[in-house]
């Protein structure tokens, strides 16, 4: 027999305005099974807390309705407070009285009715409630990182910090990312490769780091807390033990013509190479789509040449697993190229500026590149055609970016800073040359940044012209940029030596492949999509994995740095702990029913649903049933809704618990 | 602001199935927005969206339910990965069944309604709410209820006429 006990807040004047509480208390008192019904000013003042305990023990309730605001608010609290009392916190629930009644409606009589008929069906489902225990799960405390751009390296850097191993796990032969690329950042100006190798230096030095490079994530298993990562290492081809990195094998490599990726394609590597001379690890790889050896057997000079012995042409991808608690996504971004339209993309292209084929039409990572000191022209801003310098040059903002018809809509957030900083740059170089640059509107906020656009303006001597450019042609070894002023309503022609593009930021190409891996959401355009947009902005829905940087969406610098150490700090917070407490609020299996049809299974998205066999004493296998590991079941209760013979059930969300709520109607 | 409200001849019934985190959040958001809709709705909150098995929205027209709504996160938005896409397909092919059976669909509704959108919440319930007012009382479980009731009479004919049979 249960005794329920029932308690309606005034909420100050917030409930009792409209709800007459005294009537709502009385009314609930006769309903079947309750024991206890009072009204109070504040049910979740101190008093009031101590008013439900005492009440709990003096009246030795069995279960309690507090009928008061929103259990978003403070279901928790009340919760907590029956568990003082020496009740199971679950026989608790809260009936919402507030935002569903009182603040929308004005009749009294009517709000009234209805306050009434709310805390009915919560005394009937109340009854329904079972006892539930607290899930606790161990912790691993290590944490995978994926990704070793400026956003992989902080948050590996701060999880290390504080005494947590970190496995640090990179696509590309070298840690950097794109901020190696880099010439200098804005709004300091401040050298990109002078703030980033001394970081990269330390994630190699790092005791409680390991570091993946050339390395991709096959597999992904487990659950917050025990996660199991297969990690690919693909084959270098170079001992990474042996290797001491003194560069031999690259100057000796009879192949040096191959466009290399970090210099956009700009400079020329061997087919040993490191991408740049500061990459961390220093160990080379070799390209075996373009080495002798693969393609001929013949050659082998870098083997030859290598005194300790560290190239390896039998070496072969290796699978190695991690056991982690916590995982951190740091893929970061592609710039989306106008080449051609790249398969699968949602932007349809820009045959209108020449689809890439004018060789003096370049990206911003290229102009990048160009004004770098460590860059394929020494820092030199030359043309790539011939090589001369560029008198005038135009730039273009919002290429695919916040362009609807061309399928992206979204701004790419830091074009606006990194052209004016691109004029800044051409006007440090070439003296006597002209910057234009073509823009939408300029979207600056940040510390310091509007005043750098303006100084870019002001000080610097950049025409920005407001308006798009239609088209853009080749006519002798100058560029024709046709465009539109819409400020003073003329249409525009520039002959330019050179044109930059500031294209859009996109996810890293196989962010969707990576997100099915890890069973993390992602958004139309395969941004990372994060728990809560404003409160949760760096914990994906799913537990134990976290975001950091330009996966999640276009972010500039001191961004992606700062929710890269929000991400360690949640991993740490999670790490501070030996045991997992969750909220029992998971599916279980009654074994007795269950077919083994595995519906439930099919739709899990957490992968929670396992196969288990049933057996007798003898060993006989009677039949294999389904079994939701509590761990990683999420508790949307999708299964028992699938379930055709009604096997599994969702605790707090039982059948009975809904039916006996529709049935108190 | 205090308007004199019409009073109605018939007050429907309408049962609300809701998820946490998208609908219920923004039905609490349209009351700390202080907005006002009809006091016909009853809201039961679920997890998720693929939790609702279609037998409850049939339990609550049998259970007097005039109307019955149901409302998750948008598509893509779920805070379980996919239970709502789940429940779209799972409802699709439910509103046949329903037809089949004699329900009129206009009296269930399902819509998309986010933790931000307090608004589309009064305008998806106030909507629903006159909608079904207008179509009247759901009478087709009740008559089906009775029919199959045993009235309690002993005395009718057909009972004479069975027992004579014997």
């Amino acid at each position: 027999m249960s005794r329920i006990g029932v308690f309606v807040c005034h909420c100050g004047e917030n409930i009792s305005r409209t709800v007459d509480v005294e009537r709502v208390a009385a009314q609930v008192a006769k309903m079947p099974g309750v024991a206890f019904a009072t009204d109070y000013k504040y049910m979740c003042s101190d008093p009031g807390q101590t008013l439900l305990k005492k009440t709990i023990q003096d009246q030795k309730l069995s279960h309690v309705v507090v009928a008061a605001c929103s259990p978003r608010m403070h279901e928790k609290t009340f919760r907590k407070a029956v568990e003082a009392a020496g009740l199971n916190p679950y026989l608790c629930e809260m009936a919402n009285i507030r935002e569903h009644c009182s603040w929308v409606h004005e009749d009294k009589q009517e709000a009234t009715a209805k306050a009434i008929e709310i805390v009915g069906m919560l005394v009937e489902r109340v009854k329904k409630n079972r006892v539930l225990p607290t899930i606790t799960v161990p912790v691993t405390k290590r944490s995978l990182v994926i990704g070793g751009g400026i956003a992989g390296i902080q948050a590996a850097l701060d999880i290390a910090d504080a005494g947590h191993h970190v496995v640090l796990v990179e696509r590309d032969p070298s840690i950097g990312g794109h901020m190696a690329q880099l010439s200098e950042t804005f709004p300091t100006l401040d050298c990109s490769q002078c703030i980033m190798t001394p970081k990269m230096v330390d994630v190699a030095n790092h005791p409680n780091i390991t570091l993946y490079s050339y390395s991709e994530i096959e597999q992904v298993d487990g659950y917050i807390g025990n996660f199991q990562v297969t990690i690919r290492r693909k084959a270098r081809s170079v001992d990474e033990d042996k290797c001491t990195g003194c560069g031999v094998c690259m100057e000796k490599c009879p192949v040096k013509k191959i466009p290399n990726k970090f210099d956009c394609n700009l400079g020329m590597r061997p087919a040993i190479y490191v991408p740049f001379p500061q990459a961390v690890p220093n160990t080379p790889v070799i390209d075996r789509d373009n080495c002798i050896k693969f393609k001929t057997g013949k050659c082998g000079l870098c083997q030859k040449v290598c005194g300790p012995g560290a190239v390896d042409y039998e070496q072969e991808d290796r699978l190695v697993v991690e056991p982690v608690g916590a995982i951190v996504v740091a893929t970061g971004f592609d710039l989306y190229t106008i080449d051609e339209k790249p398969k699968g993309s949602m932007i349809k292209g820009y045959g209108e500026f020449g689809h890439g084929k004018i060789p003096d039409v370049i990206d911003g990572m290229t102009f990048e590149r160009l004004a770098s000191a460590s860059g394929p022209t020494g820092g030199k801003i030359l043309r790539p055609s011939d090589g001369k310098e560029p008198k005038q040059i135009v730039f273009i903002q919002c290429i695919g970016s916040r362009a609807r018809e061309k399928g992206i809509s979204y701004c790419s957030k830091v074009c606006c800073m990194y052209t004016a900083k691109h004029t800044m740059l051409y006007h440090h170089k070439v003296h006597d040359g002209q910057a234009y640059v073509f823009f939408m509107d300029a979207r600056t906020p940040g510390k310091a940044y509007d005043e750098f656009w303006r100084r870019s303006i002001e000080e610097e001597e950049a025409v920005y012209i407001r308006g798009m450019v239609s088209r853009l042609y080749q006519k002798g070894d100058k560029i024709v940029v046709m465009g539109s002023d819409i400020a003073v309503g003329v249409q525009v022609e520039i002959e330019a030596d050179m044109v930059v593009l500031a294209t859009a930021v996109q996810p890293r190409s196989g962010a969707d492949t990576l997100a099915q891996k890890l069973g993390i959401s992602y958004d139309k355009y395969n941004f990372y999509s994060e728990a809560h947009a404003k409160l949760r902005p760096v914990e994906c829905a799913t537990a134990g994995i976290y975001l950091a940087g330009a996966c999640q969406g276009p972010k500039d610098i001191p961004d992606t740095v700062s929710q890269a150490s929000a991400a360690a700090a949640k991993v740490m917070t999670l790490f501070a702990k030996d045991k997992l407490e969750r909220e029992p609020i998971v599916a279980r299996v009654k074994e007795a029913g269950c077919v083994g049809c595995f519906a439930c299974k099919k739709v899990c998205a957490y992968g929670a649903v396992e196969e288990k066999e049933i057996r007798d004493r003898q060993g006989n296998l009677i039949k294999v049933v389904a079994y939701v590991n509590p761990g990683v079941c999420g508790g949307c209760g999708t299964c028992q809704a699938t379930c055709p013979s009604k096997s599994v059930e969702l605790d707090g969300y039982t059948d009975e618990q809904i039916v006996a709520m529709i049935e108190a109607l | 602001m205090h308007s004199e409200k019409p009073k109605h001849d018939f007050e429907p019934k309408i049962i609300a199935f809701v998820c946490t985190w998208c609908t219920y959040a923004g039905a609490d958001l349209a009351g700390t927005s202080r907005m006002q809709y009809p006091a016909n709705v009853r809201v039961l909150k679920f997890p998720c969206t693929g939790r609702i098995d279609p037998v409850f929205i049939l339990k609550a027209f049998q259970q007097g339910a005039d109307g019955v709504l149901v409302s998750g996160c948008h598509p893509g938005d779920c805070h379980y990965i996919a239970g709502n896409f789940h429940a779209r397909r799972r409802f699709a092919a439910f509103r046949k069944l329903l037809e089949f059976v004699g329900v009129d669909l206009e009296r269930l509704q399902f819509s998309w309604v986010s933790a931000a959108e307090g608004g589309k919440w009064v305008e998806v319930v106030t909507d629903l709410t006159e909608k079904v007012r207008n179509m009247g009382p759901m009478t087709e479980f009740k008559e089906l209820a009775l029919e199959e009731q045993w009235s309690g009479a002993i005395n009718t004919e057909e009972l004479k006429e069975a027992f004579n049979q014997i």
